[in-house]
């Protein structure tokens, strides 16, 4: 088994020196001719409008959170459907119960319209478009 | 430690990155010549005896060009995130058996790099290092189109991970073994015990995952050319450039092969028992599990050129409200039919 | 003997980039390095034989919650534009306290004990997942079930959090 992983190991370095080695190359060979306009970020033509770091939605937050609580459920699965064929009757039920409690979950996010990702009469945003109203999309 | 058991290892590895390299390249050729001739045009036929040496033209022009880190990019992260991309795509075939036993030198060589005993966990942990390379390209570019197309990117990988995870676990069910090698024994025998006859609803849910997770055509939303320029790659030049697409086509070739692993019996040819074969068998193995490969690799570009791309709410729509209740329903259903049929 | 070596190898990583967390003033950088320690961590787990736990060490916290926390920082807005807050000056005495409490309920453990680590009493061979499962389906049944009703707790906090700030 330690042999296994140590292939995995000996793949890990190689793909490193398989990825630096390109790198090299571009280095040695490329020319480099800097200029101002060259290391504008690209905004359509137009000189780049302040800094992209910016905050965003809050629903790619609440998308990750979720993804993370089903991921934790899918690694209880993984050992489950291992031992699944030994314990039979006795780990469905188990499985069942802990899969009903987190689909119920599931079903309350969805209720809750965090699994929409395009929320109904929530106001466009300021100024301008205050008044625009999202068209229902779902 | 034997020296020989070393440099058969080094030799798969580098078999292995070596074999995938030149069908990144091939997949290059192919996805152009293909996409030519599903629109009624001829594509690259100019370099080389019917263009078949663009890709390396492709490779060398990369090469040579100036590579541009934007001026108020994160540089360290800049150049990180290609590897960080590539890197895991490359190493997630190490797990994939990709032929029977072999004898050679008066030793049995499995024809897979590395048999990992949480084999298919290994390709998922893998799987989900990949959204690193994406979130921090576009969050390092400095640039709106890159932010906003990596944390869609990032978004959709995540959520359609789920269901791929789900597909997998019912198989996992019918095999009981995490190991890939005992995923393809399993399906070893008449052409029926392959796992897509067993299991069509998890092979349809794992196969619009893999679309999803490769950035492929339905999915392709991070770079939806009119709206986000190239997505969380729109700053990136060069070699680095070249880097980001050669971790998309490593990881359709990955995904091609983990498809013909867990779905068509893998190496398995049907109604061959490869094993008794000796060095035939294994010659026959090889081919059958390259020209399965192969037709999942044509299907990439071949829907590619047949579907449109979704909308982002409908794509999260998708995912969320359709596949990942559907795997949960199928591994229901799976669960209860193995133990009414151990019951029986 | 290799082995140690390469446990050594895994802990000088572990250790270093775990400090180089704390260091960063980048809280992207100090993301990135907690990945790093993770995958040290991994490693370790490797050299341990548990192999489940090593895949999942990887699965779930570098390939989930870090994700969690690049987007936190990135929605937060923590770039290197703005650095993080200095922190207060009893913080900093608070935490020195604590660091030495630590070390000293450590070095007590090491005195007073019996000088070695406890070894593992079940032994993760090569069927551990198996071994795994079954414990978790049979003896250790309760928590298990319970674990659903914590990420379930977990997920309604989820909607409430995103639900005050819309």
């Amino acid at each position: 088994m330690y042999r296994d992983f140590g292939t995995v190991l000996v793949a890990v370095i190689l793909g490193i020196v398989m990825v630096a080695i390109p790198l090299l190359i571009q280095k040695l060979i490329a020319p480099s001719k800097k200029s101002k306009d060259k290391l504008q970020t690209y905004e359509c033509g137009e000189e780049a409008e302040g800094s992209a770091w910016l905050q965003f939605n809050i629903r790619f937050y609440v998308i990750a959170l979720i993804f993370l609580i089903f991921d934790v459920e899918i690694v209880f699965l993984f050992p489950w459907a291992v031992v699944f064929k030994e314990l039979g009757l006795l780990a469905l039920i188990e499985m069942g119960i802990f899969l009903i409690i987190l689909i119920a979950g599931l079903a309350y996010v969805w209720v809750k319209a965090d699994l929409d990702w395009v929320k109904r009469n929530v106001r466009y945003g300021t100024g301008r478009y205050q008044d625009v109203r999202m068209e229902k999309t779902t | 430690m034997d020296l020989l058991g070393f440099i058969i290892i080094l030799v798969k590895v580098l078999v292995v990155f070596a074999a995938t390299m030149l069908t990144v390249l091939v997949m290059i050729y192919l996805e152009r010549r293909v996409s030519a001739f599903m629109q009624g045009r001829l594509g690259p036929n100019r370099v080389g005896p019917q263009g078949l040496l663009q890709p390396i033209a492709d490779g060398i022009k990369f090469m040579m060009k100036e590579d541009i880190v934007p001026a108020g990019a994160d540089k360290p992260i800049f150049i990180l995130a290609p590897a960080i991309l590539l890197i895991p795509a490359l190493m997630t075939f190490a797990v994939i058996p990709f032929g029977s036993d072999i004898t050679l030198f008066g030793r049995q060589i499995p024809l897979q790099v590395a048999d990992v005993n949480v084999g298919i966990l290994y390709v998922l942990a893998l799987t989900s290092i990949g959204v690193y390379g994406i979130v921090l390209a576009g969050w390092s570019s400095n640039s709106k189109y890159s932010l906003l197309g990596g944390l869609r990117s990032s978004a959709q990988l995540i959520s359609y991970e789920l269901a791929m995870g789900l597909a997998v676990v019912s198989i996992i069910l019918l095999s009981g073994s995490l190991k890939l090698n005992d995923i393809v024994a399993d399906q070893q025998g008449y052409l029926f015990s392959w796992n897509v006859f067993k299991q069509p609803l998890a092979f349809i849910i794992f196969l619009v995952a893999v679309y999803a997770e490769t950035n492929r055509l339905p999915f392709d939303l991070s770079e939806a050319e009119q709206e986000l320029v190239g997505g969380y790659h729109t700053e990136y030049s060069s070699i680095k450039f070249a880097m980001f697409f050669m971790a998309e086509y490593a990881n359709m070739i990955t995904a091609a092969a983990l498809t013909v692993t867990l779905f068509f019996g893998g190496w398995d040819f049907p109604l061959v028992d490869e094993s008794s074969l000796g060095i035939l068998g294994t010659v026959l193995s090889v081919c059958s599990f390259i020209l399965k490969m192969g037709f999942f690799l044509f299907l990439f570009i071949w829907v590619r050129w047949t579907f449109p791309r979704f909308r982002y709410d409908q794509l999260m729509k998708l995912g969320w409200k359709v596949m990942l209740p559907l795997a949960l329903f199928n591994i229901f259903i799976t669960a209860g039919y193995l133990t009414v049929r151990a019951l029986v | 003997m290799p082995l140690s070596l390469l446990f050594y190898f895994a802990a000088l990583i572990a250790v270093g980039s775990a400090i180089l967390v704390v260091l960063n003033r980048n809280a992207v950088y100090s993301a990135i390095f907690l990945v790093l320690c993770f995958f040290s961590l991994a490693m370790i787990y490797l050299l341990l034989e548990a192999y489940f736990l090593a895949v999942l060490e990887i699965f779930i916290y570098a390939g989930a919650i870090m994700v969690l926390f690049l987007f936190v920082v990135m929605l937060l807005n923590l770039g290197r534009e703005k650095a993080l807050p200095h922190f207060m000056k009893f913080q900093r005495a608070l935490s020195l306290m604590l660091v030495i409490l630590f070390f000293f309920g450590v070095s007590l453990i090491m005195v007073v004990g019996s000088g070695e680590l406890h070894q593992p009493t079940i032994k993760f061979s090569s069927g551990s997942v198996y071994a795994l499962g079954e414990a978790l389906f049979t003896k250790f049944l309760l928590p298990f079930e319970v674990a659903s009703l914590l990420l379930l707790v977990a997920l309604i906090g989820t909607v409430y959090l995103a639900k005050r700030k819309i």
